[in-house]
């Protein structure tokens, strides 16, 4: 009894905290002289409420690898070269291994020595071909294939970021998941499509010469000279529509999107809009000498496998600017200005979910939540006061508490607000009262063994403590189970009934006995108790 | 002194009618179980099979049949057009278990039938697409956290009910190891929660850990009654009906627990007094107030949300209506029947018999 001072202090103490963090939640609030001071910005709300874009995105770690692979038997093939030992072109077996050719068998040790000294791989086995040449299958080690992955999902998340950033998403969130996924959360976004092709674009752009030699029919036969292959050359139509043709060109890429600095959307003459490149001073020494030594030859410019254009070169060209003509309408020109400023992805990505709401729901959404607790609490506030009296009151009183105190703990620790949240704060009404009831109860049933007040609150709330503790407890545990398997709005609905068992533990037991006590304080020990 | 609804000299014999109440019992999980034999088991929502939807929202009120119609030239593979929420809404779902084609064509398409084909003016506010390879996890993580739920719950009872946390860790571990050892064969999820279910009854029944059995078996009952009610009506399960299962779970034990924290109380106090029958009856009747208020006050909120909470959350809101409903029948009419059958396990007092 001598400590209700200081529990009423520290209880109103608590109460001032949270009411400091869920002012701001309130419209008009954040934005006047009183938001200035309290501390945070209010309640996060989900993209169910906000309205927006969730996308999952699978990366396509075999094509990584695969990638990877190449690229790395083109090193040991250019390596090899310096140290004047020939190889044929590596081929990739798998996600592991590739096989090489060494021409010359007398070359062997020199060649193990460059493949020690140059790459990653170690001799899985050889074998002496007919005439001089030795066969040979090379495979990266296991850690090497975790690094890579880590590396592919690393720049993957990097990009994309880069990529929304330049969008212009208010708050984006992407962050790595389980088994090779990344998750994108778009808030407020009322385009999904067109943020869809910007994340998944891989934006691999290649230069390669056309080889107008070869003979198209016999390439769309399948038969091609070594080191060409068959592409799609695409023609705009005036619909807005692409036509394809085919067209042949040489394998080796000449220049690729590493080199490029920046992109540019311009208009031409006729206003047709075109993306201008700038490369980088490697990329740009590349262009020139690549311009002059092919000046009549055409050079195609691919896009992720298809060629959109492919020009004639007319001259040398210096000072490392090329441009990408298509006609593109503004819109396409600028997407694609942004994916090739912020870099290709290290592999291909699809989308595996995708969850897109419209700000129109997410209103609604809110309204409906909104309006149901609020007819849901003023149905429980009335009835319990006509049950318990002045006990009713006191549990109206830290019902209140309670939805302040939830409002006021997901904006102090920054959790979201889903509509399943809304749910669980409105389950939360239903429950908190149980803790009283059950407190009450006890103190009715003191009071019918002849009790005093006192003794029967007293008595009531000692031995009913412990029952909703242990009530509570495996709430709690499917709360924290919810949490841990589910995602997005699951989560929200996990957080804000833990946030709610918690602060009615706290204001059911604790804040309602601080009121009784202050109710007893002065009463004479026969007083008849209102419950 | 305020309202009363249950007289406080109230004494109802619960225990008397427990065969009554387990007929009710089996009668509404055989009928869910028959529905899901005859359907082939649950009918998943999108999270779980993967697919697309689109909901659109329509100005006037319009049929199911004429949304179809007018979407049915896309040929769209596996179209099912549903409404949505309560009848003023005109919320509809469109939904397609294609993965050939984008959700951008999807889209497109859609609204472009919808305004050739409907006099009325529409909005498409919602579009959700999930992978076949997210949906089939997606399904194996909310059953892994149906069991872990169960098993922890277990767990918790055992140890704190009756001050048996040697029992209860020792059901743990027996428990992880046979899950591990079925995972071994390869079995697929929906057989190792059976398995564990199996597991721990079994070790709740060996070890006497009758609190525990009790709890157990009422909550495993509100969730296949639930589950059972769902198939009969026709719902989707879905990820929030997932979380509304759990949500119960917790419930379902929330009640029971008070009811069996009063028996214990009860039991101490009046050992040799009075046989365990009565005191069941004695306790289940004390915490009868409490109990209806609790549901009471619970229910009326989740009505609410049932009612103003819109489509979204209308399932949800179904599925928590029945749960509560059955996980207070259940604490008092499953749970503390079970109990009364296998004895009040207090351990002293077997080993005072023997």
């Amino acid at each position: 009894m001598q400590s209700l001072r200081l529990r009423a202090i520290l209880a109103l103490l608590i109460v001032l905290v949270g009411l400091a963090y869920m002012l701001p939640s309130l419209p008009g609030v954040k934005d006047s002289a009183l938001g200035k001071i309290l501390p945070g910005n209010g309640i996060n709300l989900g993209l169910d409420l906000k309205g927006g874009i969730h996308l999952t995105l699978g990366v396509d770690m075999k094509t990584a690898m695969d990638n990877n692979l190449a690229r790395l038997g083109d090193d040991l093939k250019a390596s090899a070269r310096e140290q004047e030992v020939y190889i044929l072109r590596p081929t990739v077996l798998n996600e592991t291994e590739i096989e090489v050719t060494l021409i010359k068998a007398e070359q062997k040790d020199a060649f193990e020595g460059v493949i020690k000294d140059y790459s990653p791989f170690a001799v899985e086995q050889s074998a002496q071909l007919d005439g001089d040449k030795v066969k040979y299958v090379l495979s990266v080690p296991a850690t090497y294939r975790s690094e890579i992955e880590k590396l592919t999902m690393d720049q993957a998340i990097k990009t994309m970021r880069n990529r929304i950033d330049q969008f212009g998403v208010a708050e984006p969130d992407i962050r790595k998941e389980q088994g090779n996924r990344i998750q994108v959360q778009l808030p407020g976004l009322k385009d999904p499509e067109r943020a869809i092709k910007i994340i998944g674009q891989t934006a691999h752009l290649e230069f390669k010469m056309v080889d107008d030699a070869a003979d198209l029919k016999k390439a769309q036969q399948g038969i091609l000279a070594p080191g060409r292959e068959l592409s799609v050359l695409l023609h705009r139509q005036p619909n807005g529509s692409y036509s394809e043709s085919p067209i042949v060109l040489r394998k080796d890429a000449v220049l690729t999107g590493e080199y490029v600095s920046d992109a540019q959307v311009r208009l031409d003459q006729w206003n047709n809009a075109y993306v201008a490149l700038t490369f980088n001073a490697r990329g740009a020494k590349i262009f020139t000498d690549l311009t002059t030594d092919n000046v009549n030859k055409r050079m195609a410019i691919v896009l992720d496998g298809k060629v959109y254009s492919a020009p004639v070169i007319r001259e040398r060209i210096s000072g490392g600017k090329a441009s990408i003509t298509g006609s593109f309408t503004r819109e396409e020109a600028r997407d694609l200005a942004v994916v090739l400023r912020a870099g290709s992805l290290p592999a291909p990505v699809t989308i595996l979910e995708q969850r897109a709401v419209g700000p129109s729901l997410g209103q609604e959404s809110i309204n409906n939540g909104i309006m149901s607790a609020m007819v849901g609490m003023a149905a429980v506030l009335g009835f319990m006061i006509i049950y318990y009296g002045f006990g009713g009151v006191v549990a109206d009183i830290v019902l209140v508490l309670n939805i302040m105190l939830i409002m006021g703990g997901l904006a102090a620790f920054g959790a979201t607000l889903t509509l399943p949240g809304i749910a669980g704060i409105i389950l939360t009404i239903g429950m908190a009262v149980d803790a009283n009831v059950i407190i009450y109860e006890r103190i009715r049933e003191e009071l019918r063994r002849g009790l005093s007040a006192k003794q029967s609150v007293e008595e009531g709330y000692g031995r009913a403590t412990l029952t909703i503790l242990d009530a509570n407890v495996t709430t709690v545990i499917a709360a924290i189970i919810l949490y841990q398997f589910g995602t997005g709005p699951i989560r929200g609905f996990a957080v804000t009934l833990t946030l709610g068992i918690i602060t009615s533990m706290f204001t059911a037991i604790f804040v309602s006995r601080i009121l009784f006590d202050l109710y007893l304080k002065h009463r004479a020990d026969n007083a008849k108790l209102s419950i | 002194m305020g309202l009363q609804i249950i007289k406080p000299d109230t004494n109802l014999d619960f225990i008397g009618i427990r065969k009554i109440a387990f007929i009710v019992s089996a009668v509404l999980i055989l009928a869910g179980l028959g529905s899901l034999a005859i359907k082939g088991g649950p009918k998943y929502g999108i999270d779980f099979a993967g697919g697309m939807i689109v909901q659109v929202k329509i100005d006037k009120a319009i049929g199911v049949g004429d949304i179809k119609d007018a979407v049915e030239e896309l040929k769209l593979p596996g179209l099912v057009v549903q409404t949505l929420g309560l009848e003023g809404d005109h919320e509809y779902l469109i939904r397609t278990s294609s993965s050939n084609i984008t959700s951008e064509e999807v889209r497109t398409k859609i609204n472009q039938a919808l305004t050739d084909n409907l006099k009325a003016g529409f909005e498409i506010q919602r579009l959700e697409m999930v992978g076949p390879k997210v949906g089939a996890d997606l399904r194996s993580q909310a059953l892994e956290a149906l069991f872990y739920a169960v098993l922890l719950i277990a767990v918790y009872i055992s140890g704190r009910f009756e001050q048996r946390w040697t029992a209860a860790a020792v059901m743990a571990a027996a428990l992880a190891g046979g899950v591990y050892g079925i995972g071994l064969l390869g079995l697929d999820m929906g057989w190792l929660i059976l398995v564990a279910l199996v597991i721990t009854l079994g070790l709740c029944w060996y070890l006497k850990l009758n609190y525990a059995l009790g709890a157990v078996v009422a909550l495993i009952h509100d969730v296949m009654i639930t589950v059972g009610l769902f198939s009969i009506m026709n719902k989707e399960f879905d990820l929030t009906i997932i979380a509304a299962l759990l949500t119960i779970v917790g419930y379902s034990l929330n009640d029971t627990i008070i009811v069996f924290d009063r028996i214990r109380e009860n039991t101490n106090a009046k050992q040799g007094k009075l046989t365990f029958g009565k005191i069941i009856n004695l306790s289940v009747n004390q915490t009868l107030s409490r109990t209806i208020l609790t549901s009471g006050t619970t229910l009326l909120v989740v009505l609410c949300l049932y009612v103003m909470g819109g489509s979204v959350i209308h399932d949800f809101a179904l599925a928590l209506l029945i749960g509560i409903t059955v996980g207070t029948y259940s604490s008092i009419f499953v749970a503390s029947p079970i109990l009364y059958g296998f004895g009040p396990s207090e351990p002293r007092e077997t080993e005072a018999e023997a």
